[in-house]
């Protein structure tokens, strides 16, 4: 005999010894009728099933009736407005990682600009100009950016077919910011001018500023939408809370009259709606994700075609990444949170209004 | 247990309903409510529900002065109490079992721990094979034994049903008199409120007379 077997027997033993132990309480409670039950609300927990339970008794249901007309409308609301702000909140998540990224990688660097000047040798400006970086307190290293290197990041913008060597085109040096120490910005630029007069020294700091400034809209807009479609489900469900207690406004009175206070019946009410409130976030939070996934897949066939540097510059790449789920599924909770709380306040304002 | 003192009730800017009225009940004891319809039966039970505040009087509820208490406090001096209401008021969207263990679940009991009470309990008032009905669906006693089953599955310490007869055959009112009787030797007061004298004369009880507005006692 296996194991499970041996099992399976014990329990049915077990079963048959507890119903014949039970019967006759059952017996002697149905002569007693009354003082039977009491006896048996003395013995409380210990009391077993009693057989003939029927299957299909509904039990725990809520105590305040459904409207379900109404439900599944607050749903969709909460759906919708979760899912905007789903997306607002996806969106400056994604503005936020990308313009920190190439403001650090931005930053980090500063660019010299070798403008051509037919009296002089451009190759001898650029050594001189390397000099002036080369060793300087601050500066980590120094890069001449070559010839055809500079002619290629032009080609988008003037055509493939053109002779770019008759083009008096600027030449470029990429000084990169050592970690440690910040460089003297000022002092290398007069020795700059000083040793190549047709050089410009370029610390990004205006273009850093500009899109700085751009990102933090966004993502303050992000925030704004985020906080305003909040405030809309708040609204929603508070309207919708006080429509369920005016139409049960018969039951909320028997539960009064049979002993629950006010505790109580708010309960049953915040109960239902932070439900309702979790369903309909979790079907707004849901369809954001899916919708961030499938942008997602579209901007890596993007990438694949031309100019995809340009948007991946300018949008970030569409990956949000596990902090940006993290962002969709807390802003579902909040909603939810807030649905639960919402109807709370309004049905402990409703019954005080009451007595 | 309970004692009015000089109580008055009017209903908004009408006449006075119930006048000066004063009596007591004491535990263990049972009692009828009796008065021509309209004489101020419901009215009386409300005042003593707690569902009422006099315009007038002193109301003592289990020995606290309840015309002045807050909310909560009235919710804990009605788990105290059994009620049947005359016109039933029970949850239409809840079956029958839901309704009658409804005064246990607002007590934060678990189902399980009440059951076989609710059960055993419909079972005895003859709605055994009605117990996954609506009321919408029940007939006018059946609705009755359900709202009477409600009142007792607490073991009230204080039993207030309005007409709790008035809807079923003489042979079944006789049968849940017996309860009612079985109640309050078991240690609960009750007070039945009721026009039936057929009722009255099948034991030897207490009287409260409502006329006028005014309260006689017999007995
Ligand atoms: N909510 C109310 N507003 C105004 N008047 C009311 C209200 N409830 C009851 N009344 C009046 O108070 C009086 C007493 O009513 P109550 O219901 O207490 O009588 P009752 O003795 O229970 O009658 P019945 O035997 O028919 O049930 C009646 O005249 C009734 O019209
Ligand atoms: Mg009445």
């Amino acid at each position: 005999m296996s194991t499970a077997e041996r099992l399976l027997r014990r329990i049915g033993r077990a079963l048959r010894v507890a119903r014949a132990r039970a019967w006759p309480l059952l017996q002697a409670m149905r002569q007693g009728a009354m003082s039977g039950a009491r006896a048996a609300a003395g013995q409380g927990q210990a009391m077993p099933e009693i057989p003939g339970l029927p299957s299909g008794l509904k039990r725990e249901q809520p105590l305040i009736p459904v409207d379900s007309a109404a439900s599944r409308a607050l749903v969709a609301v909460i759906a919708i407005l979760t899912f905007l702000a789903a997306l607002a909140g996806g969106a400056a998540h994604m503005v936020a990682t990308a313009s920190s990224e190439w403001r650090s990688a931005i930053s980090n660097e500063m660019t010299v600009q070798i403008k051509p000047d037919p009296r002089r040798n451009i190759e001898d400006d650029i050594a001189r100009a390397a000099r002036v970086f080369r060793g300087a307190p601050g500066v980590a290293e120094v890069r001449i950016v070559p010839r055809a290197e500079s002619d290629r990041l032009l080609e988008p913008w003037l055509g493939a077919g053109l002779q770019l060597a008759e083009l008096p085109v600027p030449r470029l040096l990429v000084v990169t910011i050592s970690r440690s120490s910040r460089p003297d910005v000022e002092a290398l630029r007069q020795s700059l001018r000083r040793e190549a007069p047709t050089a410009s020294l370029d610390d990004h700091g205006l273009w850093v500023g500009r899109l700085s400034t751009m990102a933090n809209t966004l993502i303050l807009a992000g925030v704004v939408v985020v906080l305003l479609v909040t405030l809309a489900a708040g609204l929603a469900v508070a309207f919708a809370t006080r429509g369920a207690m005016a139409g049960s406004h018969d039951s909320v009175e028997v539960l009064h009259l049979v002993g629950a206070n006010d505790a109580f019946i708010a309960r049953e009410f915040q109960g239902r709606f932070l439900k309702l409130g979790l369903e309909g976030g979790a079907i707004g939070g849901l369809s954001a994700l899916v919708v961030t996934v499938v942008l997602g897949w579209i901007s890596l066939s993007w990438s694949s075609g031309p100019g995809a540097d340009q948007l991946k510059a300018l949008f970030g790449a569409f990956e949000i990444g596990w902090t940006g789920y993290l962002i969709v599924v807390s802003i579902a909770a909040l909603v939810a949170l807030i649905a639960g709380l919402v109807s709370r306040l309004t049905v402990q304002r409703h019954l005080r209004q009451m007595a | 247990m309970v004692r009015f003192e000089g109580v008055g009730l009017r209903y908004g800017m009408g006449p006075e309903v119930l006048r000066d009225i004063t009596f007591s009940i004491e535990p263990r004891s049972f009692q009828y409510l009796t008065g021509p319809s309209g004489a101020g039966k419901t009215t009386l039970l409300k005042l003593m529900l707690l569902s009422l505040k006099p315009t007038r009087g002193l109301i003592n509820l289990f020995g606290h002065d309840v015309t002045r208490r807050q909310n909560d406090a009235l919710s804990a001096a009605r788990q105290r109490m059994g009620v049947v209401f005359q016109d039933f008021r029970l949850l239409d969207h809840l079956t029958v079992y839901e309704n009658v263990s409804l005064p246990l679940r607002v007590k934060g009991r678990d189902e399980a721990s009440y059951r076989s009470e609710v059960i055993e309990l419909l079972r005895w008032v003859g709605l055994g094979e009605r117990m996954h009905s609506i009321p919408p669906v029940l007939s006018g006693g059946e609705k009755q034994r359900a709202a009477i089953a409600r009142a007792l599955i607490v073991k009230p310490e204080l039993l207030l049903a309005d007409e709790p007869t008035g809807n079923v055959d003489p042979t079944l009112a006789r049968r849940l008199l017996r309860l009612f009787m079985e109640l309050q030797r078991l240690g609960t007061a009750v007070v039945i409120a009721t026009h039936d004298l057929n009722l009255m004369d099948q034991n030897d009880a207490r009287r409260l007379v409502l006329a006028d507005g005014y309260l006689h006692v017999d007995g």
